[in-house]
């Protein structure tokens, strides 16, 4: 990303952030789940600024063929994000960045589905984001879990993520796009709660070892409460009281 | 693990088995990487260039340098710029045509290592602010193929950017204008070094061969910088780490950073 810029203040002598937030806070985080009505699995997301859409279909049908592996369904990830989510229009062609983030949330859903028992199909999982306010990433993968269990697909766990940084020296909880641009580091941080896997890791600028140690941490207690988030909006669909469909 | 062929399964199945007697597949100890080989100064047509040799991985990085426009966003910044290719006589599967994935996920971690460590200092490339900037361009192409490109690639580009030489340019009616015969170096902060590792089964192996890296479970790369801090991550592979594997791998390319970074600068002659 590179531009960084050192007259934002992004941290106030009291620990207060650019946002108002402490250091070890996230912003407000809502998910709801099955939103859209065609797709097997879906949900929506709202991660501070983030708006995001994750639709899933399949098992189904393998196009083209030659993808198809006699031996395990594959997981097939596309994240793109609207001409109209960011400052000035993205061209709406998926992008190089878009296509190696479609590759990481890929490899940080894989160890959570249990494909090996839908051979020859494909599970598709499309993130859209409508709006984007820094983490993008987290908050598709976030969604994307939950719409992959909201379309019945078996997992050995949900994969929440947070990203975790450092601004203004000290070490945040979930960075935002001002921090982003003008902090020191951005790493997000994909995880399975349950079986205490890093599915998802990337980083942007400059860490100590020390520091690189207490940044993962802090970002696993990002994903924890991102995780009881993600469990109440399926609880929500499925168990709440209301007529659901 | 998508797409896994009966060879590779039999191929990590033995892997595996070596593994568990502390051996790997090429006799090497778990975190030895292969001996790495740079010759700069390979294409006299570039700017700076280096080939890198990481066992039998072969990777060529040449630098242009030439004015640019800057970013809108970076008027007071010159422009920095990785590319990657796997050349199709690399490897029976490299394909020509628009880049896969994972050719693209290779020229950004590259990219990415370089960039955020800051090892260019960019600031010292402006002509005239918001206007004109000086562009430096590391290309490399996989020549071939044998497991760990990341770091090879790595290698190649950080070598050659240290061996390049800057022409210089004076703005004459708004428009850069080459002075012939001054070139100067480089400006270089920091020298990053990436160490990719990979995870088969419990066990953390260093710079994995293609017959490792075809079956990896997950791999990291870690690039550090010339003060030992971690400047860069990306995960990749069908599975995950624990938080205890991801300090060991942090340690590993720590130490094993410092010793690479003395065979490029040794190669190359570069001081920092």
């Amino acid at each position: 990303m590179g531009g960084r810029e050192a007259n934002v203040v992004l941290l106030d002598e009291n620990g207060i952030r650019s946002d108002g937030r402490k250091v070890n806070e996230t912003r407000k985080v809502t998910i709801k789940a099955g939103v859209l009505k065609n797709a097997n699995g879906s949900a929506y997301i709202e991660f501070g600024g983030n708006k995001i859409l994750a639709g899933v279909f399949g098992p189904r049908d393998v196009h083209p063929k030659h993808m198809s592996n006699p031996d395990t369904g594959i997981l097939r990830v596309r994240y793109h994000m609207e001409p109209f989510s960011v400052g000035e229009r993205k061209k709406p062609a998926p992008s190089r960045r878009e296509i190696e983030i479609s590759k990481v949330i890929k490899e940080a859903l894989e160890p959570a589905v249990m494909l090996e028992n839908f051979p020859r199909t494909a599970v598709d999982v499309f993130l859209e984001v409508l709006q984007a306010d820094g983490g993008t990433r987290c908050a598709a993968l976030d969604a994307a879990s939950v719409a992959l269990a909201d379309a019945g697909i078996p997992m050995r766990d949900i994969v929440c993520a947070c990203a975790a940084g450092k601004a203004g020296d000290a070490l945040i909880l979930d960075v935002n796009n001002e921090e982003d641009q003008a902090g020191q580091a951005d790493m997000p941080i994909g995880y399975m709660p349950n079986l205490g896997k890093i599915t998802l890791l990337q980083l942007d600028g400059v860490l100590t070892p020390d520091e690189y140690k207490k940044c993962i941490e802090l970002g696993l207690e990002g994903c924890k409460q991102v995780y009881e988030i993600q469990k109440n909006a399926l609880r929500e669909k499925y168990f709440s009281s209301s007529d659901n469909n | 693990m998508a797409n896994i062929s009966i060879i590779d399964k039999l191929k990590r199945s033995k892997i595996l088995d070596l593994l568990q007697e502390g051996k790997r597949i090429d006799g090497r100890a778990l975190d030895e990487p292969r001996p790495l080989v740079i010759d700069t100064g390979v294409i006299p047509h570039a700017n700076g260039s280096a080939r890198a040799r990481l066992g039998d991985t072969e990777i060529v990085a040449g630098v242009k340098v030439q004015p640019d426009r800057p970013f809108p966003d970076m008027g007071d910044k010159g422009i920095f710029m990785c590319t990657a290719e796997i050349l199709p006589l690399a490897h029976p599967s490299a394909e020509t045509g628009p880049p896969q994935p994972d050719v693209i996920e290779l020229a950004r971690v590259v990219d990415r290592g370089i960039r955020e460590s800051g090892m260019i200092d960019l600031s010292q490339f402006v002509l005239e602010k918001d206007k004109s900037v000086i562009g430096l361009f590391a290309d490399s192409v996989v020549t071939d193929h044998d497991g760990n490109l990341f770091d090879t690639c790595s290698y190649a580009a950080v070598a050659a950017i240290l061996t390049s030489k800057i022409p210089k340019w004076e703005m004459k009616d708004d428009a850069p204008v080459l002075v012939e015969d001054q070139e100067s170096d480089t400006p270089i902060t920091t020298i990053p070094i990436s160490v990719t590792m990979g995870r088969i089964g419990e066990f953390i192996i260093v710079d994995p061969n293609l017959d490792e890296w075809e079956c990896l479970d997950a791999r990291i790369t870690i690039t550090t910088n010339s003060d030992g801090n971690i400047v860069a991550l990306q995960k990749g592979g069908n599975d995950g780490f624990s938080l205890e594997q991801l300090v060991k791998c942090s340690e590993l390319s720590i130490s094993l950073g410092k010793k690479i970074r003395d065979v490029i600068k040794e190669a190359t002659g570069a001081s920092k």
